[in-house]
């Protein structure tokens, strides 16, 4: 039999049932390898469904610091007997399945291949717990026990993880302790341990925090002081909502007299929840809303106003697949173009890429700044994978005294000196005209919003060329933007290789992992993270300066390179897809496989061509 | 096209309270069809505002697409104004309402803006009792698409192109009553009287008030037969009472004979007086009114005045405890919690 030997190296997978309370053990194991100063990545696979469906929970374990997902399980840990067939195929040759053995495995599962641990949890549960939630819930806790034993993980962490978890319900600690005890003995007793896969204390976290993505942006949106949440419920953008209310509730209740310095509302639906929005900022607040995919195509009406009436809208999008129901509870990127140019008739919309936790919160906080200033969209393009999984990632940071970016809004003061106001005269040749807030001045800086064409002092006009000026003003405006927006990230000083890669978002982890390991076999690219729409000349420059570049993706349709050839005015043939959409976040694997496949044979060197592709 | 009216004003024109002349709440001359029942109510509002003594800069109007929502074009050019997508105005006045809840919000909307398009925000904007004046510009008929049926339409009645209408007519009334909007009124647009004290009343009330104002399309839906034309209306109007509006403080002139008046108090210290009431009905009983309504539907009165009203009304910023500083006031002050906060919320995620 295949052995497999590796410190800090490995990937274990939880296949459990939905709804059994399966989900803090799980994070309970991820914490503590991260506690022990390992990278760790862990990710849900969850079904559409509150109860009674196979889910799974993958955990990367990394010295390195490679978080994006990788193929191959080492460990699996199966409670679940729906799933049995497909988790026993699912372990490497030489790997370990770990599984409830009160009843006698089926022969079928037997692979003469992976080593079998069987521990009875059930039947502990039913010795050691009497109330039936308890025994559920416990042996999902003994499993965890188990594996402390079995990968070295150390007790005390998790001890000390379980006493963090219940510091309000004391009396939950001791069963939860005693369940961990149990699994961990069973284990002293029965095999051999620790398994010749298993853990080691390292101090490669740093200061770092394991946080999700959703979380990081309800932070941003706190920090960058939004008052007015309008929201509908879609998976899975939902808990971004849920944070900020959490936050908010902690840190925006005025002391003297217990009122909320915001406000929370549940739309009726997604197009109202954009309406409450672009009526808050079209008033002065700083306000937002969360959604994905159908929720964007359902705000596309008002996403063409909110751009043609030049009003500030904030739009936090988690993608999942499509198109319409599509795999609401997987991830994918596949709503750039419907985001970018959402709406009839010539519109385009300020995108964000954010790619780490950090990522969410700056730019969410960001995004606030960046859309009362250019009076326009901002759509932060979040995904599945980013927004509801916990990620290692830079603690969240604030300046003090960061003074907020209100843009150009006229003061009473400032209309006084004015001879006559006109919201959408470019004054300053930047594209961005001034406005009013309503209630400002009793008798200068009305003016009329309306969706409908007007000339520069907002009063409606069919006349063609004051409609030209304003469009072309709006495209002047657009060029601003590529100022403002974050600039990509370069990964080398110069470029000096012939191909290069381009990826944004949840593909950076696994794009720059492939990487490595192209580099290893002797491939050697440039490489380029993009982190805002309109693309500003540094991503031309990298284009131009490669012959092909490689555009990671995760969706069907290549849709960022299809922007990049649009907007860039390029030769498609320069820019290869490099794709994936099955739901599940993008391999280093597979982005090794698809370029090596693409890369010209003159250029590989033997050994790449000798070297076995890996099965994806 | 745009039409400019001239800024001049008489210097002998009376002036309310805050100096201001009623030229001074006018708005662009309108491009309706002349005799447009629409004119009718932006005068009204006109009139109500002055009346008020309302700064125009504390007003804000807003609309939805129609006929209807163009006329915020032609009232209060002092004030912003919001023309939104069709049918969505009533969640743009909610996030506004939201943003700052200092300034009055007048909504204006039309039958297909409301009854139809824009039903699912009509209803959740009463049921959050959104503060605002919601006036409904009701004629039965798209007028600006040509002379369509709408969902307020009666039962036989053509449209332009010879189409009837087969179904019954949404009474937006009984449908906000069923919801518990906290204020309800009907009036028609011929009757400037009823209708100023009305808009009033309404904008002082803390809430939804619902104003649903019989207009007639001239155009395309003014046939006698009409429940929505000039002439029906005429004929069939029923009112609740007769109204009054004494704003906050002022000394109330005029004593109703017992019995046959009622009197309303708002928050503010405002009144409304009732007097020629209707048998078997109180203004602030919703069971009565929704009596009273259904018993004038039947035969087929068109029932106006003030239906209904809930003196204890608390708007959204009340059920939702937000400050009373308007939050669009608030800066990095009182919003942002500082790198103190944060630290402890990093230390939170290890």
């Amino acid at each position: 039999m295949e052995h497999i030997r590796a410190i800090n190296d490995l990937v274990v997978r939880f296949a459990n049932v939905n709804g059994t309370g399966s989900a803090s053990a799980n994070n309970m194991f991820a914490k503590a390898i991260f506690r022990m100063g390992i990278p760790v990545s862990p990710k849900n696979i969850f079904p559409s469904n509150i109860q009674g469906l196979p889910t799974w929970y993958e955990v990367r374990i990394s010295e390195k610091g490679y978080l994006g997902r990788r193929d191959g399980v080492d460990l699996m840990v199966c409670v679940n007997p729906q799933s049995m067939a497909r988790d026993v195929e699912s372990v490497k040759p030489g790997g370990y399945f770990l599984y409830d053995n009160t009843k006698k495995l089926h022969p079928e599962f037997i692979r003469e291949d992976i080593h079998y641990i069987g521990i009875p949890m059930t039947a502990m549960t039913m010795k050691h717990y009497s109330d039936p939630r308890q025994r559920q819930l416990f042996k999902n806790v003994i499993y965890v026990g188990a594996l402390s034993a079995l990968l070295d993980i150390e007790m005390d962490v998790l001890k000390g993880i379980v006493e963090g978890q219940f510091q309000r319900k004391q009396k939950l600690i001791a069963p939860n302790f005693k369940a961990l005890e149990l699994g961990e003995n069973y284990v002293h007793e029965h095999f051999d341990f620790p398994l010749d896969i298993r853990l080691e204390r390292r101090d490669n976290v740093g200061d770092q925090i394991l946080i999700d993505g959703n979380t990081a942006c309800a932070l941003g949106a706190i920090y960058g002081g939004a008052t007015v949440a309008a929201w509908y419920p879609i998976t899975p953008s939902t808990s971004i909502v849920g944070a900020f209310e959490k936050y908010a509730h902690r840190l925006r209740i005025d002391p003297a007299t217990g009122k909320g310095r915001y406000a929370i509302i549940q739309a009726e639906d997604e197009l109202a929840a954009m309406g409450m929005v672009i009526g808050a900022t079209w008033n002065g607040a700083r306000a937002f809303t969360t959604t994905s995919g159908p929720g964007v195509s359902l705000m596309s009406e008002f996403l063409g106003l909110a751009y043609f009436a030049e009003i500030p809208v904030v739009l936090v999008n988690v993608q999942r697949g499509g198109p319409s129901t599509g795999m609401p509870t997987r991830t994918q990127q596949p709503d750039l173009i419907s985001s970018a140019y959402a709406s009839h008739g010539d519109t385009r919309h300020v995108l964000l890429f954010p790619s780490t936790p950090r990522e969410c919160f700056d730019f969410t906080a960001l995004a606030f700044d960046l859309a009362d200033r250019l009076q326009t969209p901002v759509i932060l393009m979040s995904d599945l994978d980013l927004g509801m999984n916990d990620h290692v990632s830079p603690p969240l940071k604030w300046e003090d005294g960061r003074q907020y970016d209100l843009g150009k809004v006229l003061s009473a003061e400032d209309l006084e000196r004015i001879e006559q106001f006109g919201r959408y005269l470019d004054v300053d040749g930047d594209g961005i005209p001034y406005r009013t807030i309503p209630g400002t001045h009793p008798t200068k800086g009305s003016f009329f919003t309306r969706g409908t064409s007007k000339d520069e002092y907002a009063r409606y006009t069919e006349n063609g060329e004051a409609y030209v000026r304003n469009v072309d003003r709006l495209l002047k405006k657009w060029e601003t933007a590529k100022k403002y927006v974050p600039a990509p990230e370069l990964y080398q000083e110069e470029s000096s290789n012939d191909y290069g890669m381009l990826f944004f978002g949840t593909t950076t982890y696994a794009a720059l992992e492939a990487m490595e390991l192209l580099r290893e076999k002797g491939i050697a690219l440039d490489a380029m993270r993009l982190r805002a729409f309109p693309f500003n000349e540094t991503v031309r420059q990298f284009i131009d300066t490669h012959q092909r570049v490689f555009v990671v993706e995760q969706n069907r349709d290549a849709q960022l390179r299809s922007m990049l050839i649009n907007e860039l005015d390029l030769y498609p043939r320069q820019l290869i897809p490099i794709l994936n959409y099955d739901g599940q976040p993008i391999t280093a694997d597979r982005i090794e496989q698809l370029i090596i496949e693409n890369y010209p044979k003159e250029k590989k060197q033997d050994d790449v061509h000798k070297a076995e592709v890996p099965a994806s | 096209m745009t039409y400019i009216k001239p800024k001049f004003r008489h210097p002998e024109l009376p002036k309310n309270k805050i100096g201001f002349a009623k030229a001074d709440y006018e708005g662009a001359i309108s491009t309706l069809c002349g005799g447009c029942g629409h004119d009718s109510i932006s005068g009204a509002i006109v009139q109500a505002c002055y009346e008020l003594s309302i700064e125009p800069h504390r007003l804000a109007k807003l609309s939805g697409i129609g006929c209807s929502s163009k006329t915020p074009t032609y009232f209060l050019s002092n004030s912003h104004g919001f023309n939104a997508v069709h049918g969505r105005m009533p969640s743009i006045a909610t996030g506004a309402s939201m943003a700052n809840r200092n300034l009055i919000y007048l909504g204006v909307s039309g039958d297909g803006d409301s009854a139809s398009i824009g039903m699912g925000q009509f209803v959740h904007a009463i049921r959050r009792n959104v503060n605002m004046v919601y006036i409904v510009m009701n004629n039965g008929c798209y007028g600006l698409t040509k002379g369509q049926n709408s969902a307020t339409a009666d039962i036989g009645s053509l449209s332009k192109g010879g189409a009837e209408n087969h179904y019954p007519a949404i009474d937006l009334v009984g449908l906000a009553l069923e919801l518990g909007a906290t204020f309800v009124g009907r009036s028609f647009s011929g009757d400037k009287t009823q209708l100023v004290p009305l808009i009033k009343a309404a904008m002082s009330h803390p809430g939804f008030a619902l104003l649903d104002v019989v207009s007639p399309c001239v155009t395309f839906n003014n046939k006698p037969e009409s429940t929505k034309s000039y002439d029906y209306v005429r004929a069939h109007l029923e009112a609740t009472a007769t109204i009054d509006f004494v704003p906050e403080k002022e000394e109330i002139t005029v004593n109703y004979p017992e019995g046959k008046s009622a009197h309303v108090e708002l928050h503010d210290g405002s009144v409304i007086h009732l007097h020629k009431l209707a048998p078997n009905w109180n203004p602030t009983d919703r069971f009565s009114a929704v009596n009273r309504l259904l018993e004038a539907k039947m035969k087929g009165e068109v029932l106006t005045g003030l239906l209904y009203i809930d003196p204890k009304s608390q708007d959204m910023h009340e059920l939702e405890n937000t400050v009373d500083q308007p939050l669009n006031t608030l800066r990095e002050e009182e919003l942002c919690p500082g790198s103190e906060a944060l630290e402890k919320i990093n230390a939170s995620f290890r």
